[in-house]
């Protein structure tokens, strides 16, 4: 048979076939099938590539390439000159470290206390509830919690008013300085239980003699947590801990801009919003290229940094 | 371990009664947002409507329903779900056997060339002029097109592929089926674990979307979404609680309502498809995260 998988074709790689118009003939079928979604790559996700060249022109859309205006520089130049560009960076990277500090070490205790859980039908009762957050949009998350934290009548309000903790509502969604806060709770809030499950998973691959001997040691339940269960999952706190460095940067801004406002937005403007505001909603197209240019390049570097620190310290490759 | 001292006990007590303020809290807001949609609006600006509807009716589901631009979101959101959904699976499925064949002459390039997406993206501005040179603003298939393959679905599909015994490909190929028979036949009965597990999040993914609507649709009544019309209202609340389209709309059939009942019964509208496919999805994303992790 001709186009018999296992057919060997001189001593090497079994299956490797040299490129002749015969064997574009065999695995005609294998072309129609993948070529398509190859011509679709090369338009959605490199042709934008391409596109970076807008950030060194004075883009003028409607012209062709060959009649816009070459500017060099001028456009990073202007980034690195704004103040507003430092003031998003600031908040970028505030809410970033936030999420670090809660968003990366809240999940590893929650999959601690539901280790200790030996009901089996309450740990999956609590595991279901805590997973369904991740799973509904940032619009439905904001509205749920514009409504929790509402000044009229919200629950928050109501409850902090009826401990006498404050004497008047607050207009929590209204104080910037706050904005960072209430952001990073409620990103806790949703992704808690889900981001939980991998140190679920791997606590489930510890050998269960390690308790046993930890037992028999005379160790308690704190001691077994810490001298047997967090090493076994040390490797996987570990490769998280890298990605999330490696996102630093890259936070989105879908949680920003719901769950902003023109009150807050000295603290809730972040560097994908920067771009839309003026890369797209000021019409400044080459600048807001030039921004897009600046984080993707961050990006990158930060996920080569956190593979670096990934061979380092022993995890392999992890991205 | 059989013996448990009263210490134990009381920490056993301390973290049962933790997971439990947890789960409260998680599913509160949910709730308190249930509640209000079911409550009477004018009620409801009263304040204090906690666990349940204080004043039941079913006004608040009346109006919404009634709004033909709710209507056109709800469709549009749905027919992009079941379309992108569906296109986005099979596709990603057909391209991964054709890199999964190791005989296949393009395997490398092609592979390289989906893998090196995700780690850089041509960034908002040149996507935007991509999708004006396409035409592609105001037209349905901004839904579909853009996000129609994702590199990592494809790369999970094709490790699972990997893993299928060859020798029902060989024996098929004997029996002189084409390749993509190969692939309809064999490959995707097999796969249906994982294409389930990805279906269901390209799903998720489709339904809960509102930026690209936001983005490129946001002129055309016909292409709005359910999740964008939330988006809406909710960014008229964030900035005043001046009048906006649906009050007015609500005034003119005499009902009673307020933005903000009618923004928790979208909420709750927007929320229950998710709600209803959840004991399906639980049974498959364990599972596909595993997948992820033994790949990568």
């Amino acid at each position: 048979m001709a186009r018999n998988l296992t057919k060997a074709n001189g001593m090497g790689d079994p299956y490797k076939k040299k490129l002749t118009w015969k064997t574009l003939y065999e695995q005609r079928y294998l072309l129609m099938m993948s070529v398509p979604f190859v011509i679709w790559v090369l338009i959605f996700k490199y042709i934008p590539i391409w596109g970076w060249t807008m950030a060194f022109q004075n883009f003028r859309p409607g012209r062709s390439f060959f009649e816009q205006q070459w500017v060099g520089f001028k456009h990073f130049i202007d980034l690195f000159q704004d103040p507003m560009f430092y003031q998003v960076m600031r908040n970028t990277l505030a809410m970033s470290f936030l999420g670090l500090i809660f968003g990366f070490t809240l999940p590893i205790i929650f999959a601690l206390l539901l280790n200790e859980v030996r009901h089996i039908a309450f740990k999956r009762t609590i595991q279901t509830v805590s997973y369904l957050p991740h799973f509904v949009s940032w619009v439905i998350v904001a509205s749920l919690f514009t409504e929790m934290l509402a000044v009229d009548g919200g629950v928050i309000n109501n409850i902090l008013l009826s401990l006498n903790i404050i004497d008047k509502p607050v207009q929590f969604l209204a104080k910037g300085e706050w904005f960072w806060g209430i952001l990073t709770a409620v990103d806790v809030w949703k992704e808690l239980g889900w981001n939980s499950i991998i140190y679920l998973a791997a606590i489930t691959a510890i050998d269960p003699s390690l308790y046993e001997a930890a037992i028999v040691d005379g160790a308690g339940r704190f001691k077994q947590m810490w001298h047997v269960t967090l090493p076994g999952i040390k490797s996987t706190i570990l490769v998280i801990l890298i990605m999330n460095i490696g996102w630093l940067i890259s936070i989105g801004f879908e949680k920003q801009f719901l769950l902003g406002n023109n009150l807050v937005k000295d603290y809730s403007d972040v560097l994908d919003l920067y771009i839309l505001n003026y890369g797209i909603g000021l019409a400044r197209y080459s600048y807001g290229t030039a921004i897009g240019i600046f984080k993707s390049v961050v990006s990158i570097l930060l996920v080569f940094l956190a593979n670096l620190f990934a061979r380092k310290s022993g995890e392999g490759n992890i991205v | 371990m059989l013996r448990r001292s009263a210490g134990d006990r009381v920490i056993d007590l301390l973290i049962y009664l933790l997971l439990i303020v947890i789960g409260v809290i998680t599913l509160y807001p949910f709730i308190n947002i249930l509640a209000i949609s079911l409550n009477d609006a004018a009620d409801t600006v009263k304040g204090g409507v906690y666990l349940w509807p204080r004043e039941f009716t079913l006004d608040n589901y009346k109006t919404v329903f009634g709004y033909p631009q709710l209507l056109t979101a709800a469709k549009v959101s749905f027919l992009r779900t079941v379309i992108g959904t569906a296109l986005s699976v099979f596709s990603s499925a057909m391209l991964a056997y054709t890199l999964s064949r190791k005989d296949f002459v393009f395997r490398k390039p092609f592979t390289i060339l989906f893998i090196l997406t995700m780690y850089f993206s041509g960034g908002m501005v040149p996507e935007y002029f991509l999708i004006r040179d396409l035409k592609l603003i105001g037209n349905f298939w901004v839904y579909i097109l853009p996000g129609l393959i994702g590199a990592w679905n494809v790369i999970v599909l094709r490790s699972y592929i990997d893993g299928l015994p060859i020798s029902l490909q060989e024996s098929a190929q004997l029996d002189g089926a084409n390749d993509f028979v190969i692939f309809t036949r064999i490959i995707l009965p097999l796969a249906v674990p994982v294409i389930a597990t990805i279906a269901l999040f390209v799903a998720v993914f489709q339904w809960n979307s509102w930026f690209d609507t936001f983005l490129y649709a946001s002129s055309d009544k016909n292409l709005t979404t359910l999740q964008y019309e939330l988006m809406k209202i909710l960014q008229n609340t964030n900035t005043s609680m001046n009048s906006d389209s649906w009050r007015t709309g609500s005034n003119q059939q005499g009902s009673r309502v307020s933005p903000q009942s009618i923004r928790a019964t979208i909420t709750i509208v927007a929320t229950v498809p998710i709600l209803i496919v959840y004991p399906f999805m639980q049974k498959y994303f364990v599972q596909g995260l595993t997948l992820g992790a033994v790949k990568s």
